[in-house]
């Protein structure tokens, strides 16, 4: 509610040029529209967007293309509740460039950006509320990293993946939690770790967090932001430029991120733990210029600068579809879990099976799968941990198993898919079997093949 | 008992065990009627072959352990001591042994710490040790070794006298050393002593504490029963994180903790006057920046850092921290050396755990603006119940506390015009005559002050004599000074003992003065040194030469100081006694006990906000060159360039040892180990060595008289004949005579271009001298075969020659398989 004068600018991503999503979005599927559990990426986000009675959504996407298939799908699927603007931007644009290409469209105080692909249960009108009652110039959403245990089985991760260090941050809070002294990905930090000495005097105490991760979601200081992206043309991308030079610089100008405690400490707290300093004032009241200086250091005029963080409690979901292995793990979490996410209704196998869908005989569905609407599936089919989606015409004797097989797929008798992804009106011929593969759309998997950590897709496809 | 002689007797046993249980001691006394130490007389002389193992019974308390240790030592040499030392470290009976280092080994308290131990020195009128004594004794210590070296006389002259000897259940022990310059050397001598049986409390002899140590304790062995590696608890408190609020209370650098949050272990310990201090740019912003390993994240989910905290130097340790001490006689500083050391060892795995100490107090004197916070603590009463009104050290007379912290001891003479401010302690005996303004200071005892004297936070001891006008601020003035009319002693200055200051004279700010001459020849050696070397010099019997002239004036003499002529009445004024020491650092207001002048304080801000400025338009810069390196880690550009500067450095070091060669000024010899030596300074390898010898090769054969290209040909030619083989022997494998031909190619295109058109020339002369083989050759050019074209330009030069080479082998190869 609080939230009502938020502006919010989804960065929804484009179509095709996103290496980490290669095969599976194209120029025809935008990252947005990925089907995660059956339903578009970011419809996951704006639902939860909405629960916060956000409804004035800038969604930002690469590529003309992209933008209007992403609008054609917002503006069908929400339009009775949200105004939603879909605007397009230069695929190569960095997220800072993003930010000022669409700067003149930002007039409220105070903005969200937010990255399409988050998926979350997190409340987002709690992160605006604390920017607010902090009168924050950034305040960062942050959460607990998801554990990587289920890595193993994941859909479409192929060993590659795996090899590359997880995802995470970097994360440096001052002891009330509240403050960010220092964020950076983990990938862009070398062996060596530098903190500002200026910095911990200030702050007095940091802790560095590596069990956080950033969720690209961040409360932004309208007139700060501008000024700053007007001013520094360096600045490219918001969470390597923009969110590390705010908090360098509300240290610049000499005011303490707890300025709450320095000013109270320097009066009369009632003696406690380290208040013992409260006899030393005597000490240093021999000079009333020298108190006066000291309090003017310590409490000095309050910075225009203040960068905060979000830390959801522990519990909650978020995931950033922005990799496969993600992808993978978000559509396992979604048919699990996160259920609630989707809004469907569970059966009692546990698992959600569209009631047009068609199963032969000696066909079974476990638990924690979806079956999408109107899709047939031979005799003897095996699903376990997957989402199968619209339409798929299976034949008999196929295992899917740990793997996400999106729209109109066509798969033969007799093919084993295993941690793989098929995209849409994909072909597996007879006897196939794809192992950690990722099937690009419309691509045919030829009869007897079989395929390991392969990516497949079609030439003039993969080619943008 | 009988009965273990009698199966000795029988079966030969080789040991016999005198029962570590007190009944089964008693069953033996009540057998025999022999004291115990009789029995094992007894014992000894009937089974004189034998070694016995005597077990002293840990049930006794402590001292009366040691009795029997020390009597048992004294029977014979074939008797085994054995105390037991896992039963000995029972939860129960234990309660803690504590190592006191009765010095410091700094010299921040110089002069006055030339006469007298620092931890005598009085501290609202009681000497440091007692207070520190005092809480080990009620924190439950049983038993303290007290560590003399300065001024060891002096030290257990007072243990002595204190009421610490007479006391129960406590028990303290002097351990006096002569020649340690370090904490580490005390440490090392505890070890050998073998006094220390389980974990200890080691602490300094100026520590002001109240804080429970069963906590702490508890903690420690603890985690020790988990991991044997968790030799020392550390304890740290929580202070103000602003640089000023630092120095204005206890001097010390600004410390940085890295902890771990979940197990408080410690991970980085890093005081900031280490880093400081250097010139170059790039190790200021060093000294801006804490660098920590990205390994300590690498299985932690959060780590802490901590710089707004004070080291209390309370140290929890097991006995193993003296074995490493002694395994490492290179340790010195307890912080600087052992903990850094601890921390950086990943061999032995040893971990350093910390203990965050919340309503207790601690802090360490160790230096003088830490003496002004810590005696305001205690008269502010913070450091209760070591407080001025609660007599703990010795059995004084009355003290009365009034309002604001006034405290007047009984037998004081006070002139009814006197005024006595808040916060001020006056001792027995002392005698104050009228209109007297007294405020935030410390009075000793027996002192004489007259009228019309002002003294502001100051520090005076006893017997001090103070006539009449005479202003006081913010100094500290020793046992026995004399202060003659209307003199004014200006903040931060320390006067050491009886020193005279004539009339109507100023002491200007922050000057040192006592009647010992300091000692200028000592000025550069190791400081831990200096103390140590000054101190024993005072307390040896025998004054050194440079005592000569002024006899008595040691402390200890008790004798009134002659007037000498020697003494500069600039420095001390017509009739003063005393000359001014020279610290030759102008940072004295850093650490003195006046207040820091507010300009110092303007100043830091200013430094402050200016290195700000700079750190930020530094990383700005950085950021901006950022966009052409996308994705690069912050200070990649730094470094690079650095190596490159490194490299060229290493180029040139090398050139100049090959001059040097070539002149005549130093062996072949010398310049391989030479170059080898700058190899492994500068952490190249062979091929790096090669490269750049032979550049410095290339460079002297271009130096000389050419005009055609087939002199410089000759020129090569002679320079390869004569230092070829010292080429050679960098030439370790194929890779490195790889990496001559690259830096041949470099220097063609880049350097010295003469070089470019009798580039085939000189190869050919390098694979006739043997300096390049031709396998070295063949892997150069098929190497060159995938670059560009302009890769290619020398290979193609050589085209002909590699030919022959490839043909060559190939006939080898063959005519290798024909035999």
């Amino acid at each position: 509610m609080g939230a009502m004068s938020f502006q919010v600018v989804v960065l929804a991503g484009g179509g095709g040029l996103s290496k980490e999503l290669f095969p599976l979005v194209t120029k025809d599927l935008p990252k947005a529209l990925l089907p995660v559990g059956n339903r578009p990426l970011i419809s996951y986000l704006v639902e939860l967007l909405e629960a916060s009675y956000i409804k004035d959504l800038l969604v930002v996407v690469a590529s003309e293309e992209a933008a209007t298939l992403v609008e054609n799908f917002i503006s069908s699927a929400f339009y009775d509740r949200l105004r939603v603007e879909v605007v397009s931007v230069p695929e190569e644009l960095e997220t800072a460039d993003v930010l000022r290409k669409i700067s003149h469209r930002l007039t409220a105080d105070d903005f969200l950006v937010v990255s399409g692909d988050l998926m979350s249960d997190i409340p987002v009108g709690a992160v605006a509320a604390l920017h607010r009652r902090k009168d924050a110039a950034v305040t960062a959403l942050l959460c607990g990293r998801p554990n990587l245990k289920s890595s193993e089985g994941s859909t479409g991760a192929s060993s590659k993946d795996k090899t590359k260090q997880p995802v995470s941050d970097i994360i440096g809070l001052d002891s009330s939690q509240e403050h960010l002294l220092f964020l950076a990905s983990s990938g862009n930090v070398g062996k060596e770790l530098k903190v500002r000495r200026s910095l911990l005097r200030i702050a007095g105490n940091m802790e560095i967090r590596t069990d956080l991760v950033d969720a690209h979601l961040y409360a932004f200081k309208r007139v700060i932001v501008q000024e700053v992206l007007d001013s520094r043309p360096g600045i490219k991308c918001i969470k390597r430029d923009l969110v590390p030079y705010l908090i360098r610089w509300q240290l610049g100008l000499g005011a303490t991120p707890a300025p709450a405690s320095a000013v109270s400490d320097e009066g009369s707290d009632p003696p406690r733990a380290g208040s013992v300093e409260n006899g030393a004032p005597a000490v240093s009241i021999s000079g009333d210029e020298v108190s006066s200086l000291l309090q003017r250091v310590c409490s000095i005029d309050p910075s225009p600068f203040k960068c905060c963080a979000y830390v959801a409690s522990p519990g909650k979901y978020c995931a950033r579809v922005n990799t496969l292995q993600a992808y993978g793990e978000v559509n396992r979490a979604i048919a699990d879990e996160m259920i609630s996410l989707t809004q469907y209704e569970v059966s009692s196998h546990n698992n959600v099976v569209h009631e047009t869908a068609v199963m032969g005989s000696k066909t079974t569905v476990g638990p924690h799968c979806m079956v999408g609407e109107g899709s047939q599936m031979g005799d003897k089919c095996k699903i376990k941990r997957s989402v199968v989606g619209r339409h798929c015409r299976i034949g008999s004797n196929v295992t899917i198993v740990n793997s996400v097989v999106m729209n109109y797929v066509t798969i033969d008798d007799n093919c084993s898919i295993q941690s793989s992804v098929v995209c849409s009106n994909a072909h597996l011929q007879e006897r196939s079997s794809l192992k950690d593969c990722q099937v690009g759309a419309s691509y045919v998997v030829g009869a007897n093949q079989e395929y390991r950590e392969e990516a497949l897709a079609k030439k003039e496809k993969s080619s943008s | 008992m009988a009965a273990e002689k009698v199966y000795h007797n029988k079966g030969g046993a080789i040991h016999v065990d005198i029962a570590c249980d007190v009944d089964l001691v008693r069953l033996a006394l009540s057998l025999t009627s022999l004291p115990v130490l009789d029995l094992i007389k007894r014992t000894k002389k009937l089974m004189a072959d034998v070694v016995l193992s005597v077990t002293v019974p840990h049930t006794l308390p402590l001292n009366e352990q040691i009795c029997y240790h020390l009597a048992t030592a004294g029977i014979g040499p074939a008797l085994n001591k054995l105390n037991d030392r896992s039963h000995a470290s029972g939860p129960e009976e234990y309660l803690g042994q504590a190592v006191l280092l009765a010095d410091s080994f700094a010299q921040q308290f110089r002069p006055i710490t030339d006469e007298r131990p620092k931890v005598l020195l009085p501290l609202v009128n009681v000497p440091m040790i007692d207070y520190t004594l005092e809480w080990l004794a009620s924190a439950g210590v049983e038993e303290v070794f007290v560590f003399c070296c300065a001024h060891a006389k002096q030290v257990t002259s007072h243990l002595e006298h204190s009421r610490w000897t007479s006391q129960s259940n406590f028990t303290v022990t002097p351990i006096e050393s002569r020649d340690c310059v370090s904490a580490g050397d005390a440490l090392r001598v505890i070890d050998q002593r073998g006094v220390v049986r389980g974990d200890f409390i080691l602490i300094s002899g100026d520590t002001v504490s109240n804080m429970s140590l069963k906590e702490v304790l508890k903690e420690h062995q603890e985690r020790r029963k988990k991991d044997k590696l968790a030799v020392m608890t550390m304890v740290y408190r929580r202070c103000k994180p602003h640089p000023l609020i630092y120095q204005t209370r206890l001097g010390s650098e600004q410390l940085l903790l890295v902890v771990d949050p979940s197990t408080k272990q410690l991970l980085h310990y890093d005081s900031m006057k280490e880093a400081g201090g250097r010139e170059s740019t790039k190790q200021q912003t060093l000294a801006r920046q804490v660098v920590l390993e990205r390994s300590l994240l690498a299985d932690r989910p959060a780590v802490q850092l901590c710089s707004d905290v004070q080291d209390c130097y309370i140290d929890i340790c097991s006995p193993e921290v003296l074995l490493l001490f002694t395994d490492n006689f290179d340790y010195q500083h307890l912080r600087r050396d052992f903990v850094r050391g601890l921390l950086s060892d990943e061999i032995l795995g040893n971990k350093i755990h910390t203990y965050e100490i919340i309503g207790d107090y601690a802090a360490r004197i160790d230096n003088l603006r830490a003496y002004d916070v810590v005696s305001k603590d205690i008269i502010h009463r913070w450091t209760y119940p070591m407080v001025p009104d609660i007599r703990f050290a010795s059995p004084e007379t009355g003290i009365k506390i009034g309002r604001s912290n006034i405290y007047k001891e009984d037998g004081l003479v006070l002139a009814p015009t006197t005024i006595i401010g808040p916060s001020t302690v006056v001792g027995s005996g002392t005698s104050i005559s009228d209109n007297t303004i007294i405020r935030n200071s410390v009075i000793g005892r027996g002192c004489t002050i007259g009228s019309n004297v002002v003294i502001e936070g100051s520090h005076i001891w006893n017997n001090v004599t103070i006539c009449d006008n005479v202003q006081i601020r913010h100094a500290v003035v020793c046992d026995g000074v004399n202060l003659k009319a209307r003199a004014i002693i200006q903040p931060g200055v320390v006067l050491s003992f009886k020193v005279v200051i004539g009339e109507d004279f100023t002491v200007p700010a922050y000057s040192k003065i006592s009647l010992v001459l300091q000692r200028h020849e000592e000025e550069n050696s190791d400081e831990e040194l200096e103390y140590a070397e000054a101190a024993s010099g005072v307390a040896g019997s025998a004054p050194s030469p440079l005592y000569d002239g002024m006899n008595g004036s040691q402390a200890d003499d008790g004798e009134e100081t002659p007037q000498s002529p020697r003494w500069d009445p600039l420095q001390v004024g017509l009739g003063g006694a005393g000359c001014k020491w020279s610290t030759g650092q102008d940072d004295e207001w850093r650490h003195s006990v006046a207040p820091i002048p507010p300009e110092k304080i303007k100043e830091i801000v200013a430094r402050e906000e200016e290195a700000e400025l700079e750190d930020a338009a530094r990383d700005m810069t950085t950021s901006s060159r950022k966009d052409n390196v996308e994705e690069q880690p912050d200070d990649d550009d730094d470094e690079d360039a650095d190596e490159e500067d490194d490299s060229l450095f290493f180029d040139k070091e090398v050139e100049a040892l090959f001059s040097r060669a070539v002149t005549g000024e130093s062996s072949a010899e010398n310049v391989v180990l030479e170059v080898d030596g700058l190899k492994l300074a500068y952490d190249r390898s062979f091929s790096d060595c090669a490269g750049a010898m032979f550049r410095a090769l290339l460079n002297l054969a271009a130096q000389g008289p050419q005009t055609t290209s087939r002199e410089l040909v000759q020129n090569t030619k002679q320079v390869l004949l004569q230092w070829g083989p010292l080429l050679r022997r960098f030439l370790k494998h194929q890779d490195d005579e790889m990496e001559v031909l690259l830096v041949f190619e470099e220097v063609c295109t880049e350097d010295r271009k003469e070089y470019a058109p009798v580039f085939a020339s000189v190869l050919q002369e390098l694979y006739d001298k043997d300096v390049i083989s031709e396998e070295a050759i063949i892997a150069w050019a098929s190497e060159k075969q995938h670059g560009d074209e302009s890769d290619k330009i020398f290979v193609k030069q050589c085209e002909r020659f590699i030919q022959w080479l490839q043909e060559a082998s190939e006939e080898d190869d063959e005519g290798g398989e024909e035999a």
